[in-house]
């Protein structure tokens, strides 16, 4: 059962009855070195070159976005799904078939702030219905369905001319030059796609402690419970299924802006595959575990084939060292390099204090 | 209440007005009829035990009225509202509420978190993505609810780590949230040390009048000290009905459920 460490939450110190605090609660829960690596990424740009700030982390935060849209429904619902990179797929084709994009034959043209937010709507309508399908399964059985759906979109965008074009897909999908900025420039794309990985990652921590993110939880623990109190479980499930499509849909549209162009390869089966792993070796128990698992892939994705070549290897053997690091990270800790970093903080407070419970210093 | 061999038809005309009306209520598991023809009313604020042997199908009399299972046949009615049909949550928003005979709590989550969920069952705002305010009123009654059963000392524990007699009280606060008007208790003294069993009884007998209750209890010390009527049921169907003193000095419940006098016929 997966459980969630929630330590110094105001919502548990105001549950606890403790006295009033005078700073702000969220103030007051984040730690050094969230403020440390906070202002490290606001400074990046300072530091990196261009090809780390778009290629490195614009790509990471994206997939970090679309993997903690797995992390919510997983982590907190314990529902394993594996449509959400299809729902990010959706949105980005969204915004080039109702926006603009190279293919002027089926694109509409519709002004930005009319395109994107109906694009995240179809996109989270689309997650819901799968969700609306896939709640009334467990385990396993989610898993099964939910990729069956995900090839399925995949072959109909392969397949269908008339909307998705077919193996061509389109190109020159750009972001609206909003303030006279052009979002696809190294910098103002990495503090774009910073910008709404943090907001998706206040967002879900938020949640997580809202009555519906605890309800989500409890669902989780005892969904049977759950009716005895009075909570519809299906209906609950089904709408973890919204907040997370909104989520993935954000990221979605972001990577069709990133590689300006989207096509049935983006939604394919070994991409949605990826958006698993990603997430089980960030570690599915906190929202900041996906992002470590899309900085770890997105490195070895674009660092490996120069190692793989060095040592005279093809860069198509990236997949088997994606593969290697995945068995490792879950033979040693099933819940990822969080679960690793847990642990050894643990044992060191355990040494620290030998009369300590491990867990606090 | 006299005493009788239950006639299903003598009760079949119960006048409207009870708290829980059940008439020939009747489950089946393929061949097998855990509960047959099972009639039965009882009064808002009553407070009745359930009693019978293993397999006399009182927890899944029980899952029948809270909606686990649908019934094979009969009606369950809930405040006079016909609810055969309810789902679950349907029948908990009316005022019913049950315990388990094996805790169902959630394990990865503090008592106090538990406690408010409860508190949120009932309540308007089940979907608000916005966490609560610290004057929220719900903290505050998961608060008294902690208190009621003894557990605010460790609200803050996650519920898996807590002892069994804790678990087993916190399942009567998850109960006890969000108005209840009437409770089904399935074994709430199992496993419990005496002391936790004469804590147990006073909450029983603490709870407010307008709170009716069903208990299901093979301990017939607690059973006949927090009810005053007593249904005993055999082989699925409703085999005697009466006050605890006409129950306890029956001789045909004596020689069915008693054994040889002992009070804690498993």
């Amino acid at each position: 059962m997966v459980q969630i460490d929630r330590s110094g939450d105001p919502l548990g110190d105001i549950l606890n009855g403790k006295p009033a605090q005078t700073r702000p609660g969220w103030l007051v829960q984040l730690p050094l070195p969230f403020w440390a690596v906070a202002f490290l990424l606001l400074i990046m740009p300072l530091i990196a070159n261009n090809f780390w700030l778009f290629q490195v982390f614009g790509w990471s935060f994206i997939l970090g976005m679309i993997a903690l849209s797995l992390m919510f429904l997983a982590g907190y619902g314990g529902m394993v799904s594996l449509i959400q990179m299809s729902v990010a797929g959706l949105a980005g084709y969204m915004v080039a078939i109702l926006g603009t994009s190279g293919m002027a034959e089926i694109s509409l043209n519709w002004p930005w702030w009319l395109n994107i937010p109906v694009a995240i709507g179809i996109a989270a309508l689309f997650g819901t219905i799968v969700g609306a399908l896939a709640v009334r399964t467990e385990g396993i059985y989610t898993i099964m369905i939910t990729l069956a759906v995900a090839a399925a979109f995949f072959y109909f965008t392969r397949q269908n001319y008339g909307i998705f074009n077919g193996y061509t897909g389109f190109n020159r999908v750009l972001p609206p030059p909003l303030f006279g900025v052009n979002w696809r420039d190294p910098v103002p794309f990495y503090y774009l796609t910073l910008g709404c990985a943090a907001l998706s990652l206040a967002a879900v921590t938020y949640v997580a402690r809202s009555p519906f993110g605890l309800a989500l939880q409890g669902v989780r623990d005892g969904p049977r419970r759950m009716a005895a109190l009075g909570f519809n479980v299906t209906a609950h499930r089904i709408a973890a299924y919204t907040f997370a499509s909104v989520i993935a849909a954000v990221g979605g549209i972001l990577l069709v802006w990133q590689n300006s162009q989207i096509s049935p390869g983006t939604v394919g089966i070994p991409v949605v595959i990826d958006i698993l792993v990603i997430a089980v070796v960030g570690g599915v128990k906190r929202p900041i575990g996906p992002f470590i698992g899309a900085v770890i892939y997105v490195l070895l994705r674009t660092f490996s084939p120069d190692v793989l070549t060095a040592f005279g290897l093809s860069t198509e053997r990236f997949k088997t060292l994606i593969g290697l690091g995945f068995v490792l990270i879950v033979f040693f800790s099933p819940d990822g390099v969080l679960g690793l970093w847990e642990r050894w903080q643990a044992r060191r407070h355990k040494r620290r204090d030998p009369l300590g419970d491990g867990g606090t210093p | 209440m006299t005493m009788t061999t239950t006639d299903p038809r003598s009760l079949s005309s119960v006048a409207s007005g009870n708290a829980l009306e059940l008439r020939g209520v009747t489950k089946l598991f393929g061949a097998l009829a855990a509960i047959s023809d099972v009639t039965f009313s009882v009064r808002p604020g009553e407070r009745r035990a359930v009693l019978g042997s293993n397999g006399a199908g009182k927890t899944t009399l029980f899952n029948c009225i809270t909606g686990d299972f649908l019934p094979t046949s009969g009606t369950i009615r809930l405040f006079g509202e016909d609810v055969t049909t309810f789902p679950a949550h349907e029948r908990i928003r009316r005022g019913l509420r049950r315990t388990y005979q094996i805790s169902l709590l959630f394990g990865g989550l503090s008592v106090a978190d538990n406690v408010y969920i409860a508190c949120r069952g009932v309540s308007r705002a089940r979907f608000s993505l916005l966490r609560p305010r610290r004057s929220d009123p719900l903290t505050a009654r998961a608060a008294e609810l902690m208190e009621a059963v003894r557990l605010t000392e460790v609200q803050d524990t996650l519920v898996s780590e807590l002892s069994y007699g804790q678990q087993r009280q916190l399942e009567i606060a998850l109960a006890l949230a969000g108005a209840p008007r009437f409770i089904l208790f399935d074994e709430p003294a199992a496993g419990l040390s005496p002391t936790e069993r004469r804590d147990l009884v006073a909450i029983l007998n603490g709870l407010p009048g307008h709170i009716g209750y069903i208990i299901i209890e093979h301990d017939m010390d607690v059973a006949l000290r927090v009810a005053e009527s007593v249904t005993m049921m055999h082989n699925g169907r409703v085999f005697k009905e009466g006050t605890p003193a006409e129950i306890e000095s029956d001789p045909e419940v004596q020689e069915l459920y008693l054994g040889d006098g002992s009070h804690s016929h498993g």
